[in-house]
């Protein structure tokens, strides 16, 4: 194979994108050896398996990725808007929507909720670290070169074009030949590895790993959502798995599980695909609650209103959240009889959901509130979501359904719940969390800027978009006819000021860096909760004496008595684990084994295949015991943080 | 931990080696052998419901004592999980014919 059959030629968009690719690897290369920080770079970050260096490192990857998803999702919206420039072909525009969805969800929201977790859970609970550390380092790595492997497929290949939901036959091997298919099929296995022992990492963290005291019901909101939401994820991700190996299988070795020919069943992908995906929808937005109803406790500075009745409707979401898949395909033919009971059980979920937007209300409530601009994310997510959560019922009406099915009515309310939801929770999360993540807060007033450049944006980009759905505008289109050309400029509009909101956002970050003043305690919104007992920068092992817990605020109430969590006496040597480099050795690996079977080199893929069982049979056999920290290490480390 | 690592785990490498060999016999009754279909069905429904049990009973704890109710409770998502694929699979992919 040559190698202009290997890149993508042709598009001048695409030659950008590469040219843009080599001028960013080299500069990282440049800076890196310029500051000779390549050992840095292996020491502190690549081997490390300190939760809160893996949460970084989670966060700054889903950035990165916002960034390439909300790229595409410009040159759609630029398309929408002026069609009859050809600035996007028919074939490029299906690439396009299809990475931005695929990358948004997988590769953007959960890494950012999953980082957000790494940093906070164990904080929250009195952890030193996760349950298992090195299991931690790999997750991220398989989940890194995962999304690696799905990014490149643009350049090198071809991008996948079959929509992120790749319903067969359209995404078997007859009706999308190449590699595209399989970068899909690949990345998102590689790195469903990684969230799979995330979710029983942290499942086992938080059921075996809390300070003492802290029953199941004395446990923050967040790691409550956090639990939950690791059991969807176990249950769920190994539908996903079977059904992305049985396509792979399909598509590489020719069996028929999914396809039109030899009595395969395309209609079944959807059925699969979607036991696991409403799952899924669950797993990117109860984390996001989590984080809004510490946010909201936090700055209304009350109790949060409900606590149980906040975990029990949690718990309900999550049952739920396994009966609804057919929603999504009501039109595919079920009968009326199937339709009824999967729209019972459907708009059964709202009621849960509501109880929560109740709770957040009774929270805020008579109470004083600060706007701080995590505050106001946590605001603007209410009426918003809110918003979302009744057209989705509307969706799940099944006779409706079948006129909003595929428009962009629906297109507007995934935007809706998943944009004022999740990515408002992320920002609020990471505005929230950052000064115990690195030393000093977000500036306020750029901060509020972007906030309203986002929010205003994000209005502006979906509200039309509903409209356009009733005046019958499908999805995935790339050509739209003068009728609904006045919203969607509108509509195109907003989204530049969303991205305009996303550039300030990251603008503060270096801001920030530069010039906010360094934190003195660990404590700067006056929080309630176990992390913020920590000194910040938070050392290594998180607590230097495991604190006693008695209620759910346990922070709140060990400050109302004067304790501080630290006594010197009290401190004994701590046993931690050995940075390793295996995790990342074992994921390149495998990155390079499931890049040959996307281009269906099976014998390197075999090769590779042998290595990673290589790597996980040293694995096997690698008697590490960690190593302790002394008392007289812990002691000074704190006496400086705390400035005793 | 310190003693526990250095044993051979007996249990795992038996199971282990089990369920590949029950898998590698599973793929030759589909693939190789010239069985009849229905056969061949029931062949690897028996395989598959013993490697299942193999799987629980050598790497899922379930005779071990003193640990909790933990394992049970996830068996029993699991098996609600397992119950609601299978049959709302056949419920919602049977279009009318049932």
């Amino acid at each position: 194979m040559s190698l202009d059959e290997l890149l993508v030629t042709g598009e001048p968009l695409i030659y950008a994108g590469m040219v843009s690719i080599v001028l960013v690897t080299g500069a990282i290369i440049f800076l890196l050896t310029y500051f000779k920080k390549w050992k840095w770079l292996w020491r502190e970050w690549l081997t490390t398996v300190d939760h809160k260096k893996i949460g970084i490192m989670y966060i700054l990857s889903a950035l990165a990725m916002l960034f390439r998803a909300g790229t595409d999702a410009l040159m759609i919206r630029t398309q929408l808007a002026f069609p009859d420039m050809n600035f996007l072909n028919a074939q490029h525009y299906d690439e396009i929507f299809t990475t931005h969805g695929t990358i948004m969800i997988f590769f953007m929201a959960m890494p950012f909720l999953i980082g957000l977790m790494n940093i906070v859970v164990p904080l929250q609970i009195g952890a030193r670290d996760f349950a298992f550390p090195y299991l931690n380092a790999l997750s991220f790595w398989s989940f890194f070169f995962g999304a690696m492997l799905f990014n490149i497929s643009f350049v090198i290949g071809g991008a996948p074009d079959a929509g992120w939901t790749s319903y067969t036959p359209l995404a078997g091997d007859i009706m999308s030949e190449g590699p595209g298919q399989n970068f899909y099929l690949l990345a998102l296995q590689l790195s469903g590895i990684g969230t799979l022992a995330t979710g029983i990492n942290l499942m086992v963290t938080i059921l075996k790993m809390r300070a003492p005291g802290m029953t199941l019901f004395k446990m923050p909101i967040f790691t409550w959502s956090t639990l939950i939401t690791m059991f969807i994820i176990v249950f769920a991700f190994p539908i996903l798995t079977v059904a992305l190996a049985l396509m792979t299988i399909d598509r590489i070795f020719g069996s028929h599980f999914f396809t039109l020919a030899g009595e395969g069943l395309p209609m079944m992908w959807a059925n699969l695909f979607w036991m696991w995906g409403h799952p899924e929808v669950y797993i990117v937005i109860l984390p996001a609650f989590g984080i809004f109803s510490e946010v909201i406790a936090t700055f209304a500075r009350k109790r949060l209103f409900g606590y149980s009745v906040m975990v029990w409707s949690i718990i309900l979401i999550a049952g739920l959240s396994f009966l609804v898949w057919v929603h999504h395909f009501f039109t595919m033919g079920a009968g009326a009889f199937v339709n009824s009971v999967f729209s019972v059980t459907t708009m059964a979920i709202a009621i849960p959901t509501g109880v929560k937007i109740f709770n957040w209300l009774a929270t805020l409530y008579k109470s004083r509130i600060r706007t701080t601009t995590a505050m106001m994310w946590a605001l603007a997510f209410i009426p918003s979501f809110t918003i979302g959560g009744i057209t989705g019922v509307m969706l799940g009406m099944a006779a409706a359904d079948y006129q909003f099915h595929n428009s962009y009515f629906l297109i507007a309310h995934f935007h809706y719940v998943l944009i004022a939801g999740t990515v408002f929770g992320c920002f609020a999360g990471l505005v929230y969390w950052y000064p115990k993540m690195f030393g000093h807060k977000l500036n306020e007033r750029i901060g509020k800027w972007s906030f309203w450049l986002f929010v205003i944006g994000f209005h502006i980009t979906f509200l039309p978009q509903y409209f356009l759905g009733l005046d019958g505008m499908p999805r995935r289109v790339f050509h739209i006819v003068p009728e609904w050309f006045n919203l969607n400029v509108l509509s195109t509009i907003g989204a530049f000021g969303m991205g305009l909101g996303f550039a300030v956002f990251v603008y503060n970050i270096y801001y920030s860096y530069r010039y906010s003043p360094r934190e003195q305690n660990g404590d700067p919104w006056d929080g309630r909760t176990l992390e913020w007992a920590t000194p910040t920068p938070v050392p290594e092992y998180n607590f230097a004496v495991v604190p006693n817990v008695t209620s759910h605020d346990a922070y709140w109430d060990m400050k109302a008595k004067g304790e501080t969590g630290y006594d010197e006496s009290k401190v004994e040597p701590i046993h931690m684990p050995n940075s390793t480099g295996q995790p990342f050795v074992m994921s390149a690996i495998m990155f390079f084994a499931s890049f040959a079977l996307v281009f269906e080199w099976i014998w390197l893929a075999v090769a590779g295949l042998i290595a990673v069982l290589v790597t996980m049979g040293m694995r096997s056999f690698d008697y590490n015991e960690g190593h302790h920290i002394s008392a007289d290490e812990i002691k000074r480390t704190e006496r400086s943080a705390r400035g005793l | 931990m310190a003693n526990q690592s250095k044993n051979i785990p007996v249990k795992h490498i038996i199971g282990y080696v089990t369920s590949v060999v029950l898998t590698l016999v599973a793929a030759w009754a589909a693939l190789g052998s010239n069985l009849p279909v229905m056969w061949i069905i029931i062949s690897i429904f028996a395989l598959a419901i013993l490697q299942a049990v193999i799987q629980l009973f050598l790497f899922m704890h379930l005779t071990e004592r003193g640990m909790g109710h933990a394992p049970w409770n996830m068996m029993f998502h699991g098996a609600v999980v397992f119950a609601i694929l299978i049959a709302g699979s056949l419920f919602t992919m049977s279009f009318g014919f049932m």
